[in-house]
């Protein structure tokens, strides 16, 4: 059994906490009590029937508002899969909660509904999830109930967002039509809409193929921690213990940490369960080196003829995620891999209009939600990759100094 | 005690058999790479850190991970135990064992002493629940804690699937549902001023069944209380409580033997247990991939308060 984490999306209305309702009670991951609390508020709320959405409010102003407030997450197995849903609201500040849900995703759904196609909504979802990069994105055309389960209105929204998704150069493109309410598609093919061949959404969710999305090209370990016991036991040892980015680690294997630029060789590649032949993304392990270099948190060991760029100028788009706005000159705390620095926003490029992807040039500032690309200097060099060919290496946080808040995810644009 | 018996086929981490080329984790291994990701993080960036043990199998997983993630070095923080004085024998017997065996500092933060300083007084229906986060905040003041591990998980409740797994709290350990860090890949935002800390959740992504698995694949020696063995109990508020020295009849009330077990470890006075004939790990899991019942729904009177129980001790500062 392995792990799938995925994102869900949708407007206000689509259904997307009964879909995730259905996904979980088909897959009975629902409780007898947790049910039994929802009809409970069901009732105090006046609704005449259970509410499924429910199980997906956590808060109590969420419950006495019935909105959404902060992404939720959610768990669910199969035989086959294990599942966490990052549920990220449609509500006000959505988009920085569909960045953070996204960014750990292997594959979102966006949600449409089959009465209103394709709406503005939609296709800031489906480019939320392709900045990201999340690997696979699924349109679930929901309330297909509403429309007779009518093939041609199903038809038409996959082209609308086959049409949109090639701009954006969606790697793994699946639309489904479902009925949330009644499961149609959801756990199980639906007899109502024979014309359909593909998966069912579940079954989808359960087979879709995610070991090779992560970069096994090339070799980045950042180390997060200097393990040395300075026991009798383990007199000498000094392993750097770390989480690995990308590539495949073996004993023997060439390696080059930088910033300082000394080879050497991969000594062993340690665990509490014993030395491993292999490390790849996202194994936690410790490296020991033949040699006895100067290494610390923050250096990064790759390959010597594969290194991320080593820059201390870099290009990246950010999403902005505080009420203060961003603009030229503002100095920032930032965290790429294991390592912090200082930073300057040299530059306010533009800002990217989610609805048409217009690139506003003349805008001087990135407001809460706002998306744009920006420019940095670094206090230190660090190593980068484009955030395209790996979200390990190319992803960043930008932390405001005085109040400590998370402000800003950065994803690094062409790293040479 | 017991030690458990073994899963017919380990899913051991770093056992399992790979064909050569195929580069996927089971969900434990991915589980577990993150939760060590975490461990080290804290341990590089927060300057004193501690993990809340409370012998009950959260706690003991997560022991069990952060043995993994500084190996061969000791783990490089103590274990604070909030005592509520109201602990099954064995879970205490247990924890002291656990912590000389990893060579670890165990500092215990005394409820009882509390209630006797003052500081704190129990509720009427007894329950310590609620002032242990008193004396919890008054331990992470006296010794400067600026992070504490919990081994709390988000589908325990629905106030947590929405709590980060770098939880932070301003210097009075409230937590503010509205207001927290987003948390971006795998990038946590450890930063605080002086006198704030961090409730830090490695497991937050793990589930019950999820955690029975690893103690199963990992051999994990667990309290014999959540093992199924015939007990006395008696019926109250339709739950079975174990008549103990903590938790005695009332009139009316009628003792019985029965095969039961615990699904979680609270207070021996207000933690319920189940009918139950698992009385190996693989049973247990075999239990809880068919029940029906939340854990915390099934055996935690102090749980039943509100809806918003669980939202409103956090905000006051509890684990």
């Amino acid at each position: 059994m392995d792990l799938l984490r995925f994102a869900t999306a949708g407007s206000v209305d689509d259904g997307k906490s009964t879909m995730i309702g259905r996904l979980l009670y088909d897959t009975k991951s629902i409780f007898e009590d947790q049910l039994a609390a929802v009809e409970r508020t069901s009732r105090e709320m006046g609704v005449d029937f259970t509410n499924l959405a429910l199980l997906t409010d956590g808060l109590r102003a969420e419950r006495e508002q019935g909105i959404t407030i902060d992404v939720a997450y959610r768990y669910f197995a199969t035989p086959k899969r294990k599942f966490i849903i990052a549920d990220t609201p449609g509500h006000p500040q959505y988009t920085r909660n569909m960045v953070t849900g996204a960014s750990t995703a292997d594959l979102a759904i966006v949600l449409v509904d089959a009465r209103k196609g394709m709406v503005e909504q939609s296709r800031r979802h489906a480019f939320i999830v392709t900045l990201l990069r999340v690997p696979h994105l699924v349109v679930a055309v929901n309330k297909m109930d509403l429309v007779e389960y009518a093939q041609d209105v199903f038809e038409r929204i996959r082209g609308e967002f086959a049409a949109f998704a090639s701009k954006l150069s969606v790697p793994d493109l699946t639309v489904i039509p479902i009925a949330a309410l009644h499961g149609d598609n959801v756990a199980s093919r639906s007899d109502r809409m024979p014309w359909y061949e593909g998966p069912s959404l579940l079954h989808h969710l359960e087979n879709v193929h995610v070991a090779s999305d992560r970069n096994m090209t090339d070799v980045r370990f950042p180390v997060q921690y200097v393990i040395r016991p300075q026991s009798s036991e383990h007199h000498d040892y000094r392993g750097y213990a770390g989480s690995v980015a990308g590539g495949v680690l073996k004993p023997g294997d060439e390696v080059v940490v930088l910033p300082s630029g000394r080879q050497t060789r991969i000594a062993s590649i340690d665990t509490e369960d014993g030395p491993v032949e292999e490390a790849f993304p996202p194994m936690a392990v410790t490296v020991r080196l033949e040699d006895d270099l100067d290494v610390s948190r923050g250096d990064m060991i790759c390959r010597p003829h594969n290194a991320p760029a080593a820059r201390q100028e870099l290009d990246a788009m950010v999403c902005w995620m505080s009420d203060e706005p961003l603009v030229a000159g503002r100095k920032l705390a930032i965290k790429h891999t294991t390592r912090s620095a200082r930073a300057v926003v040299r530059a306010l490029r533009y800002r990217l209009d989610v609805n048409t992807l217009h690139r506003d040039e003349s805008a001087d500032v990135l407001a809460l939600n706002d998306i744009g690309r920006i420019q940095l200097r670094s206090t230190v060099p660090l190593f980068v990759d484009d955030y395209r060919r790996n979200r390990a290496t190319g992803g960043f946080i930008l932390v405001d100094e005085a109040t400590n808040d998370t402000v800003g995810a950065g994803m690094v644009v062409g790293s040479d | 005690m017991t030690t458990p018996s073994r899963t017919p086929e380990p899913d051991r981490p770093a056992r399992i058999e790979r064909a050569p080329g195929d580069y996927r984790l089971t969900h434990l291994q991915a589980l577990e790479a993150e939760s060590i990701h975490i461990f080290r993080e804290v341990a590089a960036e927060l300057e004193r850190p501690a993990l809340m043990f409370s012998g009950g199998k959260d706690s003991i997983v997560m022991l069990r991970v952060a043995e993994k993630a500084f190996w061969p070095a000791r783990i490089p923080f103590p274990v604070l135990h909030v005592d509520t004085g109201l602990n099954f024998p064995e879970v205490i017997a247990f924890r002291d064992r656990r912590v000389e065996e990893l060579k670890v500092a165990l500092i215990v933060a005394s409820v009882p002493d509390a209630i006797e300083r003052g500081l704190v007084r129990p509720e009427p229906n007894g329950s310590r629940n609620r002032i242990q986060t008193p004396v919890l905040l008054e331990a992470i003041e006296t010794h400067r804690f600026t992070a504490l591990f919990g081994g709390a998980r988000r589908d325990e409740e629905k106030a947590r699937a929405k709590e980060r797994v770098f939880s932070f709290r301003d210097e009075f350990g409230q937590w503010d549902p509205k207001n927290q860090r987003p948390e971006l890949w795998n990038l946590y935002n450890g930063r605080i001023h002086v006198g704030e800390s961090i409730r830090v959740f490695p497991l937050s992504n793990w589930t019950e069944l999820d955690v029975w698995h690893y103690i199963g694949a990992e051999e994990l020696e667990v309290p014999e209380l959540y093992l199924a063995r015939e007990r006395s109990v008696f019926e109250r508020d339709g739950m079975l409580y174990a008549a103990n020295e903590f938790c005695r009849p009332k009139d009316g009330e009628t003792v019985f033997d029965e095969r039961v077990r615990y699904r979680t470890m609270g207070d021996a006075n207000l933690t319920a247990a189940v009918r139950s004939h698992a009385d190996t790990i693989d049973r247990i899991i075999e239990e809880i991939a068919v029940t029906r019942l939340t854990e915390r729904g099934a055996t935690r009177g102090d749980d039943r308060v509100s809806e918003a129980a669980m939202e409103d001790r956090k905000k006051e500062g509890y684990f």
